[in-house]
C-alpha cells in the first residue's frame, strides 16, 4: 500500500473533497452521492485494516503473481544506443495487464459493502477481463459495458469475458468506445444503486475512485522503486508510462513523485495527429472540463460538448484523463507528450522482434517515447517504463493494418 | 420581490391544484420548432417549463432524451442558443417560470458568471444541474442563489433522512423528487410509495415538492398530482417530438401539435388530481 506522504509532498492529494488543485471532485447525480460517501467511508476503514491489507497482499502474491519482474531490456538498449531501459513487467500479471491490481482491491471492498452485483466499463477489454476474472473468483455476477467499436476490435477479450461468465453489453451510443461505455455503466449504476458495485477501471471518476485506484495501482511503483535500487543502486532518470485514463501511469509514477531527480513522462495517444480531432491527447490538446464525475483535461468543443477522439489503441481511446495527471501537469511535476498511431505500431513491432515480448498497443505508445528519448540520453542514464499489458488481444488489429493474413 | 416561481406556485395553491411541469429539449430537432414547442406548452396547460440543455454525454438520461440531445446538437444547438430560446419566449410570455435543466460542463465552459448574467437577462428562473450535488455547491449553486436564480435540487429514494437536510439546504423554487433510482424514461413506481416520500420531504421543507421520472399518461399525472405539489413530465413529451419527425429526424407540420395535444391531456389529468384526492 502507498506510504504516508511527507508534508509539502506531491503525494498528499487529494484533499477531503477529492480535489487535486482544481481537478477531481464529485460531479455525480444525487442518486449516487450517498453510495459514493459510503464507499469513501468503507475505503478509509479498509485502508487501515490489517486484515484487508493481508488479504490484498496474499491475493497479490498467489493470484496475480506479484511482484512482477523488473526486466533490463538489453537488446533494445543496445539497439537504441543510449540510456539503459528497464521494463516493469505488468503484462506478466494474471489476466495480462496491470488492471487486475485494482480489480482485486475493489472486489474486496465490494464484498465488505455487501454488494452482490459487479458492473464495469472497458475499452481494450483488459479491465473487463480483469473484472470478469475477480467476479468469477468471488462468485459475483458481472456485467461489462463495452463500446460496439471496441467489441469488434478487441474480440479475443470479449470471448475471454464471456468464458469467465460475464455478460458483455455492447454500447452503440456515440462512437461506441470507452466514453460511451462509461456513460452506460453510470446509467446502470444509478438504476441499480442498492445492490451494485461499480468497479471503475481507471484512476478517474468521482472521488474516491481516482485516489483509491491509484493506491491499488501504486504497488507497481513501490515494487519498481525497490527493484531498480537493488539492480542499479540508484533511482531512474526518467519514468515513462502510457496514459489513457491513466491508472497504470499513476501507479508507477506516484511512489517516485517526491524523488526530485526523477523525471516523470506520461504518453498520450496522438492518434492521426493533433491538428484535427483524430486523437486522444487530453492534456496536450484539450482543456479543463467536467465529465464522468470529475474535473480534468478533456477533449471538447467551444460549447463544452465532449469530442469522440481517436486512437489505434482501444484502451487509450478516451477523451479525458485522471484528475491527478491534470494536476501533475499543471504544477509541472510531470510532462505529457503525444505519440501517433504509426509510431506506436512501429514500437510494437520493434519490441516484439528485439525482445520477444508482444506488448499491448497501449504501452506501445510508451515504448515509442522510449525509442525517441533513449538515444539522446547517456549510457549511464536509466529509463524505467511500465509495460502495462501484453499484446495478444491486439494481434488481429495489427495484422489487419500490416496486411498480414491471420 | 416575489419571484416568478414563487408567484406561480402561490397561484396554483390558491387554485387548489398541482403544477404541471413540462420538460422539452432545447433545439430538438431545430431552433424554430423547439421555440414553437416552448410557446405551445403554456397554451396547452403547462405551468412551469423545464428547458433542456443538450449535452453530448447525458449520464443520467435514458435513450429518449439522449437521442433528443443528439438531434439538437446535430441541429447546431449551443448553450447560447438555448438562452436565446428563453429570450424569444419571454417576448410573449412574462409569467411562466423557466428552469434550465442539464449538465454542468457546457455552463462551466461558457463561464459561470457570464452564464448567470445572461440567464437572468434571458428570463431564466431556475436551474437543475444533474451532476452538481450539494458537495459541489461552490461551483454554481451559491453564485446562482446570490444572483437570484433558483437552484432546484433532485432528491431520490437514496436520499435518506440523514442526507435530506444536506440536499434541501440551498435548494429554492421547488424540490424535484425523482421517484425512483434510475435514468429518465423508466417505468412509474407505485403512487402510494410516492405520497409517503413526498410527506417525508415535506417534513423538512416548506418548498413545493414536484415529482417526476416515469410519468407518461394523463392517468399517471392525475395519480401523482394527488400526492404532490407538481408533476414533472419529460421523456413522454420528448417521445411525442421524436414520434412526429421524418425518418431523417426533421420536424414536420405535426411536431408542435403532437406536443400540444399530449400536454393538453396531461393538463386535464393534473387538473382533476385533487378532485380524486378529495373524494
Amino acid at each position: 500500500m502507498n506510504e504516508t506522504p511527507k508534508p509539502n509532498s506531491f503525494r498528499s492529494g487529494p484533499d477531503e473533497d477529492g480535489r487535486f488543485g482544481i481537478f477531481g471532485g464529485r460531479f455525480v447525480a444525487e442518486t449516487l452521492m450517498p453510495l459514493i460517501l459510503d464507499l469513501q467511508g468503507e475505503w478509509e476503514k479498509a485502508k487501515n485494516d490489517p486484515a484487508f491489507q493481508k488479504e490484498l497482499a496474499d491475493l497479490g502474491t498467489h493470484y496475480i503473481g506479484r511482484p512482477s519482474p523488473l526486466y533490463y531490456a538489453e537488446r533494445l538498449t543496445e539497439h537504441l544506443g543510449g540510456a539503459k531501459i528497464y521494463f516493469k513487467r505488468e503484462e506478466l500479471n494474471h489476466t495480462g495487464s496491470h488492471k487486475i491490481n485494482n480489480c482485486i482491491g475493489q472486489i474486496l471492498l465490494a464484498k465488505r459493502m455487501g454488494k452482490t452485483r459487479i458492473i464495469a466499463e472497458t475499452g481494450a477489454g483488459q479491465h473487463g477481463v480483469a473484472s470478469a476474472t475477480v467476479a468469477a473468483r468471488f462468485g459475483l455476477p458481472c456485467v461489462v459495458y463495452m463500446g460496439a467499436t471496441d467489441v469488434e476490435r478487441q474480440a479475443p477479450n470479449v470471448f475471454r469475458m464471456k468464458l469467465l461468465g460475464a455478460e458483455v453489453k455492447a454500447v452503440t451510443a456515440g462512437s461506441g468506445t470507452l466514453k460511451d461505455a462509461m456513460n452506460e455503466a453510470l446509467r446502470d449504476w444509478v438504476t441499480n444503486v442498492e445492490d451494485t458495485y461499480y468497479l471503475i477501471g481507471t484512476a478517474a471518476g468521482p472521488h474516491p475512485y481516482p485516489e483509491m485506484v491509484r493506491d491499488f495501482q501504486a504497488v507497481i511503483g513501490q515494487e519498481a522503486r525497490e527493484q531498480i535500487l537493488e539492480a542499479e543502486g540508484r533511482l531512474p532518470d526518467v519514468v515513462i508510462a502510457a496514459v489513457g485514463g491513466g491508472s497504470n501511469a499513476i501507479g508507477i509514477f506516484h511512489p517516485f513523485l517526491d524523488d526530485e531527480g526523477v523525471q516523470i513522462v506520461g504518453v498520450e495517444a496522438g492518434g492521426h495527429g493533433l491538428d484535427g480531432n483524430e486523437h486522444c491527447a487530453s492534456i496536450t490538446a484539450g482543456s479543463p472540463g467536467v465529465l464522468h464525475g470529475n474535473r480534468t483535461y478533456l477533449l471538447q468543443d467551444q460549447d463544452g460538448q465532449i469530442l469522440e477522439g481517436h486512437s489505434i489503441s482501444a484502451g487509450l481511446d478516451y477523451p479525458g484523463i485522471g484528475p491527478e495527471h491534470s494536476w501533475l501537469n499543471d504544477i509541472g511535476r510531470a510532462e505529457y507528450v503525444p505519440i501517433m498511431d504509426d509510431e506506436a505500431l512501429e514500437a510494437f513491432q520493434l519490441l516484439t522482434k528485439l525482445e520477444g515480448i508482444i506488448p499491448a498497443l497501449e504501452p506501445s505508445h510508451a515504448i515509442a517515447e522510449v525509442i525517441k528519448r533513449a538515444p539522446k540520453m547517456g549510457k549511464d542514464q536509466i529509463i524505467l517504463m511500465n509495460l502495462s499489458g501484453r499484446g495478444d488481444k491486439d494481434i488481429f488489429t495489427v495484422g489487419k493494418i500490416l496486411g498480414m493474413g491471420l | 420581490m416575489t419571484s416568478r416561481m414563487d408567484a406561480r406556485f402561490a397561484k396554483l395553491k390558491a387554485e387548489g391544484r398541482p403544477a404541471l411541469v413540462t420538460y422539452f429539449m432545447g433545439g430538438d430537432p431545430d431552433y424554430q420548432t423547439s421555440l414553437g414547442i416552448m410557446k405551445a406548452l403554456p397554451e396547452a396547460g403547462a405551468d412551469v417549463i423545464e428547458l433542456g440543455m443538450p449535452f453530448s454525454d447525458p449520464m443520467a438520461d435514458g435513450p429518449t432524451i439522449q437521442l433528443a440531445g443528439q438531434r439538437a446538437l446535430k441541429g447546431g444547438q449551443t448553450l447560447a442558443k438555448t438562452l436565446d430560446l428563453a429570450r424569444d419566449f419571454r417576448k410573449s410570455d412574462s409569467d411562466t417560470p423557466i428552469v434550465m435543466m442539464g449538465y454542468y460542463n457546457p455552463i462551466y465552459i461558457y463561464g459561470v458568471e457570464k452564464f448567470l448574467d445572461d440567464a437572468i437577462e434571458a428570463g431564466i428562473d431556475g436551474l437543475i444541474i444533474v451532476d452538481l450535488p450539494p458537495e459541489m455547491d461552490d461551483e454554481l449553486c451559491i453564485p446562482a442563489l446570490a444572483k437570484g436564480i433558483n437552484f432546484i435540487r433532485l432528491t431520490t429514494p437514496t436520499t435518506d433522512e440523514k442526507r435530506l437536510p444536506t440536499v434541501l439546504n440551498n435548494t429554492s423554487g421547488f424540490v424535484y423528487y425523482v421517484s425512483m433510482n434510475g435514468i429518465t424514461g423508466s417505468a412509474l413506481p407505485d403512487p402510494s410509495l410516492i405520497s409517503g416520500a413526498v410527506a417525508r420531504i415535506k417534513g423538512h421543507t416548506d418548498l413545493p415538492v414536484c415529482v417526476g421520472f416515469g410519468v407518461k399518461t394523463a392517468d399517471h399525472a392525475k395519480a401523482i398530482g394527488a400526492a404532490a405539489d407538481g408533476v414533472v413530465v419529460g421523456t413522454a413529451i420528448v417521445a411525442q417530438v421524436a414520434g412526429s419527425l421524418t425518418r431523417d429526424g426533421a420536424a414536420t407540420p405535426d411536431t408542435v401539435s403532437a406536443v400540444s395535444t399530449f400536454v393538453r391531456g396531461l393538463a386535464t389529468g393534473v387538473r382533476s388530481a385533487r378532485l380524486v384526492a378529495a373524494e
